[in-house]
């Protein structure tokens, strides 16, 4: 038998199995060339454990897995019961909640309380799309008597899903429910610094009764298996969250693979607008979750602050304040807002932008520095007097490093919060009616909020303008994504030409 | 407020007897009661409070309030829908008790009510629940000077009237697209059988909707189901019932102009064409008018037959009915044909199976009471062939075991006989012509054609009727509309 299993603690479970393998067909299984690698607890830098790598061998076999299961018996599953399965999932999540969050926490990082609210949505985001999966209609078209006229709208078939490391099982949930409920099989490769909760999910897959191959679940790098997905003649389709970057790489495989359709959720360096008249107090509650929530690692992060003038300097105090006042520390600690940023690369990268700031001559208000001596901790860090063209106001950061530019009529705000390639997300803070609707409707973003800030629902379909991506999740929209549709046109006459 | 019950297969449970108002059981107010009759020994089951006008005042106040109350209102989509999740598998953990208590109540056989009614319940809860947060308003783009767009709000206290003939799944159909758009209910069952959804209450309380969300009561139409109609406090009635009783809600309704919709009778058509599959026509002729002691509202009763295979296809016909159509005790597992709901019914059926003999029509097969044990309100499968259009069992609503087999010659014939009626709720045709098919369901004024099949309906799918046998649809997608306000808002942004 081969070694898949391990046994791991954490401080809110004690001891527990963390499977290793790789999850294909329903069961875990070792890679075909017996690869493995490691996995780093960011809060303490030490190995967690090894967990078996998938190369492009065994893309192959996930692919092979998902194609068979595709052609065969989840065709015969109808929507409804499609739907059943994916409600059974989530009932199994939410009794398995703790469970969940603590590996969640353990390798990514993010405080047990946030891991927590994370499993929560990706419940309620399975149990959505189980309630679709038996309303999924085609239309009937009336063109002419002499004929009948329909549409179905069919699965694609088997999807490559590459999710990233930010929102572990967040990330999964998105992409499976979806996919799931228009009745596609999937090969989905979780992100190679956070593979472990992405395996203690996969048994819950195989208990509420999903067929072998419907949802296999590797772990692996995106140059390896990544690149193997995105160039597989055998995948329909690819769905990809993560840096623009990377983002490009895999469509251009794609088109020279076999078209396979793709879409793209990926980086932002989101505009967040505080006009004079916003409430103050609120306000900064929200701008702080903008940009400090999950230690800055949102793609929707609003990580350039605009504030009118005539609020500048109170808002810029009282910012500052706030800031200090998260609690950076122990992800295992109940009072925890803030862990450490997820591997030793990102807290480079991080570092380097926050170097580049100080270099360009923006002024660091607070933080700007490493926190403790132990863990990839940064102190969250607010940027004043940036110009546009700096470099951590146009790339994207990726960590809890904000900038804040002053501005003064909302023509010049528009223009700059559009300076830039990205269009995820934005915000507007305003008690003006008109206001709120009249920016957020101009605004080039995919989300606008007003008077708050990163909240999503399962129901709101999300996604970028420009280089923030193609196509949408969530919501009802995530359904076209993974369906096609076929028209049928029945001659009920008899010929027309002789 | 409650009694130990035992059925004859031995189950045994807690029959709540009370009117179910606040999540809990009450008396009715000046303590009358009606009785519930087991129609395959013609005994007394036992007897329920019968609601009251001033008791129905007391459910639509509560409905009100609940309506009001944040514990309703302030629930998302995503909330209301888990209640409703949570009621389906608890109606799933019953299976069995509800089904027993429906076998005793409504005489049909305890196997289909396992096998088809409750999972009916349940899978009507899970679809709805599934919709409840899918319910979407729009964003109208009329130009800059206005942001318009719409809110699907739900209506307010619905007053639900319904059938005895299939006293758990009408109880779904109304309560599901309700509760799913945000209402509360009054459901008033039917007097006939008052027993299954006032277990099912309790099992409401246990999912957590809160109190005064879904009222159950039991009483008469022309005392507790008047009352609701007229009530002013409630916003809209949905009844499903004869055509003539629908006609008397909406005269009613009219006063404080409700909002109403109606599923009414049916002399559904059921046209065999000459190239048909007669052995699969004859299979569903019989399930289209002989299950559930053929007291359904989409019953093809009438059946129209190409002359060329007229009597190859009524010998088939009555050999299908002789094999399936087995009369019984409910509870025995062989049982197909238990009796008629109630002795009123009864004698109803028997009285046009007179009729049909006095017009002269060819008794064909049954055309008897036909007493198992020498009990109960059973009746013979009945068959009557050479009909004539004019026949009173050929154009009027028996709801009993009875079809009425005409002839005819071409295809336009036997549409104008299809729609030579007041009725239009379902209609079925047989036919291997894949062009016949499509063009004659599409000439047939009927809510819901059956091709090659009949009374094969869906929860996913629209049911309802066109002309006399109703106003609305339920199931499927279309079930929301009649259960919403759609409320359109303009800001102007010129201002």
């Amino acid at each position: 038998m081969a070694n898949v299993y391990t046994e791991l603690k954490t401080p809110t479970t004690g001891a527990y199995k963390q499977p290793t393998g790789l999850f294909i067909n329903n069961e875990f299984v070792e890679g075909v060339e017996k690869k493995t690698f490691e996995v780093i607890n960011p809060a303490t830098e030490e190995v967690i454990c090894s967990v078996h790598e998938a190369t492009e061998a065994d893309v192959d076999i996930a692919v092979k897995a998902a194609r068979d299961a595709f052609e065969g018996p989840w065709r015969q599953v109808t929507p409804q019961q499609r739907g059943n399965l994916l409600l059974k999932l989530a009932d199994l999540i939410e009794k398995n909640l703790e469970l969940l969050a603590s590996v969640e926490s353990l390798d990514n990082g993010k405080s047990i309380t946030m891991a927590r609210g994370d499993v929560g949505a990706v419940a309620g985001c399975i149990r959505y799309y189980g309630g679709w999966a038996d309303k999924i209609e085609g239309k009937t078209i009336d063109i002419a008597p002499d004929m009948f006229h329909y549409t179905r709208l069919e699965p694609i078939g088997v999807c490559g899903q590459i999710i990233p490391w930010n929102f572990p099982l967040l990330m999964l949930g998105w992409k499976i429910g979806p996919a799931l409920a228009t009745g596609n099989t999937i090969v989905l490769k979780t992100a190679e610094q956070t593979p472990l909760s992405g395996l203690v999910f996969a048994q819950f897959v195989k208990e509420a009764g999903f067929p072998p191959g419907v949802l296999n679940i590797i772990s692996g790098f995106g140059k390896t298996a990544g690149a193997a997905i995105s160039s597989h003649m055998d995948i329909d389709k690819v769905a990809f969250t993560g840096s623009t970057v990377v983002g490009r790489t895999i469509m251009k495989a794609a088109a020279a693979s076999n078209l396979k359709k793709v879409t793209l959720e990926l980086g932002g360096k989101s505009p967040n607008i505080v006009f004079n008249d916003a409430d103050i107090e609120q306000t900064i509650s929200w701008v702080n979750f903008g940009i400090y929530f999950n230690h800055g690692q949102c793609c929707c992060a609003g990580s350039r602050i605009y504030v009118q003038s005539g609020i500048y300097d109170k808002f810029v105090a009282a910012f500052k304040k706030r800031a200090e006042q998260n609690k950076v520390g122990d992800p295992f600690h109940p009072e925890t807002f803030q862990g450490p940023q997820v591997s030793q690369l990102q807290y480079d990268r991080i570092m380097g932008y926050i170097e580049s700031g100080k270099q360009e001559g923006a002024t660091v208000e607070t933080g700007g520095a490493r926190h403790g001596d132990k863990g990839y901790f940064i102190q969250p860090t607010i940027f004043t007097n940036v110009r546009p063209e700096m470099k951590i106001m146009q790339e994207e950061i990726f960590g809890p490093v904000c900038a804040i530019a002053k501005f003064d009529t909302e023509e010049e705000v528009l223009q700059m919060a559009h300076d830039t390639i990205y269009g995820l997300a934005s915000a507007v803070h305003t008690k003006d009616l008109n206001t709120a609707i009249r920016v957020a409707n101009s605004l080039r973003a995919g989300t606008v909020w007003v008077n708050c800030y990163n909240l999503l629902s399962h129901q709101l379909p999300f996604g970028g303008y420009a280089q923030s991506g193609i196509g949408r999740e969530l919501g009802e929209e995530a359904l076209a994504n993974y369906t096609q549709h076929k028209s049928v046109a029945i001659r009920l006459g008899g010929p027309l030409f002789g | 407020m409650e009694v130990d019950l035992t059925a004859p297969n031995g189950r045994k449970w807690a029959q709540p007897l009370g009117l179910f108002i606040n999540n809990e059981f009450v008396k009715s107010s000046n303590e009358q009661k009606l009785a519930s009759i087991n129609p395959t020994t013609e005994e007394e089951i036992c007897s329920v409070y019968a609601a009251t006008s001033d008791d129905i005042d007391t459910a639509v106040a509560a409905a009100r309030k609940a309506f009001r109350d944040p514990s309703w209102k302030s629930l998302s989509g995503t909330e209301r829908g888990a209640l409703m999740l949570k009621l389906a598998d608890l109606v799933s953990q019953h299976a069995e008790t509800l089904a027993t208590i429906e076998c005793l109540d409504n005489g049909k056989p305890y196997t289909t009510a396992l096998t088809e009614n409750v999972p009916e319940v349940v899978n009507v809860f899970r679809y709805y629940g599934g919709y409840a947060d899918k319910n979407f308003g729009q964003v109208i783009d009329v130009g800059p000077a206005k942001f318009a767009y719409t809110v699907k709000e739900p209506l307010g206290v619905c007053g639900q009237i319904i059938p005895w003939n299939y006293p758990l799944d009408m109880a779904a159909w109304k309560l599901g697209p309700a509760l799913c758009c945000g209402n509360t209910v009054v459901l008033k069952l039917a007097e006939q059988t008052p027993l299954s959804m006032l277990y099912l209450a309790n099992l409401i309380k246990e999912a957590g909707f809160p109190p005064g969300v879904v009222n159950i009561i039991n009483g008469y139409g022309r005392e507790a189901g008047a009352a609701l109609v007229q009530h002013p406090q409630v916003d809209k009635i949905a009844f499903t019932g004869s055509t003539a009783t629908g006609k008397e809600i909406m005269k009613l309704a009219s006063a404080t102009m409700k909002n109403i919709t109606l599923e009414t009778g049916g002399k559904s058509p059921l046209i065999v064409f000459e190239d048909a599959d007669l052995d699969l026509a004859a299979t569903w002729s019989h399930i289209g008018i002989m299950s559930n002691q053929g007291q359904i509202c989409t019953a093809t009763s009438r059946i129209l037959v190409h002359e060329n295979i007229y009597d190859k296809f009524t010998e088939k016909f009555k050999a299908k009915i002789q094999q399936l159509s087995v009369l019984g005790d409910p509870f025995e597992k062989t049982t197909f044909q238990g009796p008629q709901v109630t002795k009123q019914q009864y004698e109803r059926v028997l009285s046009y199976i007179n009729i049909g003999k006095e017009e002269g029509a060819t008794l064909f097969l049954g055309g008897e009471a036909a007493p198992q044990k020498g009990k109960g309100f059973f009746i013979a499968p009945t068959v009557f062939t050479n009909v004539k259009t004019t026949m009173k069992i050929y154009r009027e609503e028996i709801f009993g075991p009875c079809a009425a087999v005409a002839s005819f010659k071409t295809e336009e014939e036997a549409i104008e006989m299809a729609n030579d009626s007041t009725y239009g709720l379902g209609a079925a045709l047989f036919t291997k012509d894949l062009n016949r098919a499509h063009r004659v369901a599409r000439e047939i004024e009927a809510g819901m054609v059956w091709i090659n099949s009949s009374n094969d309906a869906d929860f996913r799918v629209p049911f309802g009727g066109v002309k006399q046998s109703g106003i609305g649809r339920e199931l499927g997608e279309a079930g929301l509309a009649p259960y919403c306000n759609v409320k359109a808002i303009h800001v102007n942004m010129a201002a």
